[in-house]
């Protein structure tokens, strides 16, 4: 089977985000970037399928030409070859994301498109399940676990969901949305680094898409959140009760 | 022209935490003018439309198609998106549940809206703020489209409250069903708690747990307290809890008067997801522990004695008040 597969650049989820001092941005002069922490499950998870039923998995990133490092990446863990849609640095909101994915995918043809849920840097969760109407296939979000019959060509995907576990059986082509515990991700082996630089990586320049991706959602600015103001200390359980007295906060 | 809530159900009965969605509609309406609907889908009961009717809104929809009663968001899309149409809504708003964060984009890619997630502020009708990197950043964010999606975080807007009025109930018919999904079951969580987006008090566990054998000292003292349970993304990664245990930010955002952190560390995705906590409590043996700067009352001890002498301790408080 063929999976399409997603690899944003987000900054490396441990590193401190700081803002530029006019609020315009994030201040990136210090940090590293990775994969999207979802989406290399996403990766993970449509290298597994490959493993078990054959096939091919195409690993697709949005951005500037930095984004190569991701792709490669995606590469030396195993995916088959990379497509870098280069935007030249200019802003795509979701729905921007979402046509250019729907984009590639009426080219690529994939019977499963595995993303992942959110990304950590603007955390909007929004462009597995747009892309998921635009195509006008079925979607199944928030996964923790896929099972693919091919006979059937269906997919049975259990959903981390408020009340616990939702089984869902969705028919292929399908959107996956990766969550945290579907899998934990390999590790790039150096054979797979090596073998990684000689996998095919096409670049695709975004106006050639011929896709409106002109956005609806812009961002004016960015600021810190107010501090929690906390600190302090009560010496013993009997200190930790007077303080809940106190506050008033206790139920009885 | 008008605003539309998309209210979220359980077992026919309407989910309290999606009347803060209601709430956020409230404040559009005063911003645009624009007067508020709420839309009931999937197998609403007769108390469930009933308390619908008294939210303020003109006109309450009722979408109760048999293929609706398991939610799924590609026909769930269909429905709102009629109502959506019938009512000429400029706005449509759920909470970010995990109904919503799964309804909502696809909504907006049907209607072709810009959408903006997990808002925790109306500024005005086209601006709103919401956050980013793990709520480490705000970003305020404006929707150009003429249509606009929204999902609300539901800590963020108070529960909207019972008014005397009674709106206009409307039957909607949906007719068009989407074939290539199909629910199968939904494996609850059971729980005598109450659920922690509607808890007064949680009592959230950690690495410093150890292991699920030790989770019944905090479940005890959640107990004496009347509160949910939580845990941070290391418990719930090792299987020690269930998923929807989890409090951060990839997890449940939670709110209550009190949240006692247990063998937390406090890190940034976690405190994404309970920092609005009223009074926070942090008993964690490492004095170094980042929990400890937010928390209003920090306890340096080992969990394993502090917790079961907490627990006695609150339990003789809770018979004394009782009389």
């Amino acid at each position: 089977m063929k999976i399409l597969v997603t690899a944003k650049r987000t900054p490396d989820p441990y590193s401190k985000i700081k803002l530029k001092p006019d609020g315009s941005g994030i201040d990136t002069s210090n940090i590293k970037f990775v994969i999207n922490s979802f989406d290399e499950i996403a990766i993970e998870e449509g290298l597994r399928k490959k493993e078990k039923f054959g096939g091919e998995v195409v690993v697709v990133s949005i951005g500037t030409q930095e984004c190569v490092e991701q792709i490669r990446t995606a590469l030396a863990m195993g995916a088959d070859r990379g497509i870098l849609v280069d935007t030249g640095g200019r802003y795509l909101d979701q729905l921007g994301v979402a046509k250019i994915l729907a984009r590639i995918v009426e080219d690529e043809k994939p019977d499963l498109v595995i993303l992942g849920k959110q990304a950590i840097d603007d955390d909007a969760n929004q462009v597995s399940q747009i892309l998921a109407e635009l195509l006008g296939w079925p979607q199944a979000t928030f996964a923790s676990k896929v099972d693919i019959d091919l006979n059937s060509k269906k997919a049975v995907v259990e959903r981390e969901v408020d009340g616990g576990i939702e089984v869902d059986e969705v028919s292929l082509p399908a959107v996956i949305s990766a969550d945290l515990r579907l899998n934990q991700p390999r590790y790039a082996s150096l054979p797979g680094i090596m073998k990684a630089r000689q996998k095919p990586l096409k670049t695709v320049k975004i106006e050639d898409l011929k896709v409106d991706v002109s956005p609806s959602v812009e961002v004016l600015k960015f600021e810190a959140p107010p501090q929690r103001q906390g600190g302090k200390k009560v010496k013993d359980v009997d200190e930790l009760i007077q303080a809940l007295k106190e506050s008033k906060v206790l139920p009885f | 022209m008008s605003i539309l809530v998309v209210l979220e159900l359980k077992d026919g009965k309407v989910k309290p935490v999606s009347l803060s969605a209601v709430t956020c509609a409230k404040l559009l309406s005063q911003k645009t003018g624009l007067l508020y609907n709420v839309a009931l889908i999937g197998a609403p009961s007769d108390s469930a439309v009933e308390e619908a009717s008294h939210l303020g809104a003109q006109k309450v929809f009722v979408c109760s198609e048999e293929h609706l009663k398991h939610y799924t968001a590609e026909n769930f899309k269909i429905a709102v998106v009629k109502i959506a149409e019938l009512s000429g809504a400029k706005y449509v708003i759920s909470v970010a549940s995990s109904l919503g964060k799964d309804l909502m984009p696809r909504v907006a890619a049907k209607l072709g809206a810009g959408m903006a997630s997990e808002i925790i502020e109306v500024i005005d009708g086209e601006t709103f703020k919401r956050n980013m990197y793990a709520g480490t950043v705000i970003a305020t964010v404006r929707l150009k489209s003429d249509i606009k999606v929204l999902t609300v975080k539901g800590t963020a807007f108070e529960k909207a409250e019972k008014v005397s009025s009674k709106s206009e109930i409307h039957k909607v018919e949906v007719k068009e069903v989407f074939e290539g999904k199909r629910f199968v079951e939904l494996r609850e969580t059971k729980s005598a708690r109450p659920e922690l987006t509607e808890a007064s008090v949680v009592v959230s566990v950690g690495r410093g747990i150890k292991g699920p054998e030790n989770i019944k000292i905090a479940e005890e003292l959640t107990d004496v307290l009347g509160g949910a349970l939580g845990a941070s993304r290391a418990v719930v990664d090792a299987g020690w809890l269930p998923n929807d245990y989890q409090v951060g930010q990839t997890g449940k955002t939670v709110a209550p008067q009190l949240y006692i952190a247990l063998g937390i560390s406090g890190a940034i995705q976690h405190v994404a997801g309970m920092k609005d906590s009223k009074f926070v409590v942090a008993i964690n043996k490492d004095p170094e522990a980042p929990i400890f700067q937010i928390a209003d009352a920090g306890l340096v001890a080992d969990l394993f004695q502090a917790v079961p002498e907490l627990t006695q301790k609150l339990k003789k408080l809770k018979e004394q008040s009782m009389g």
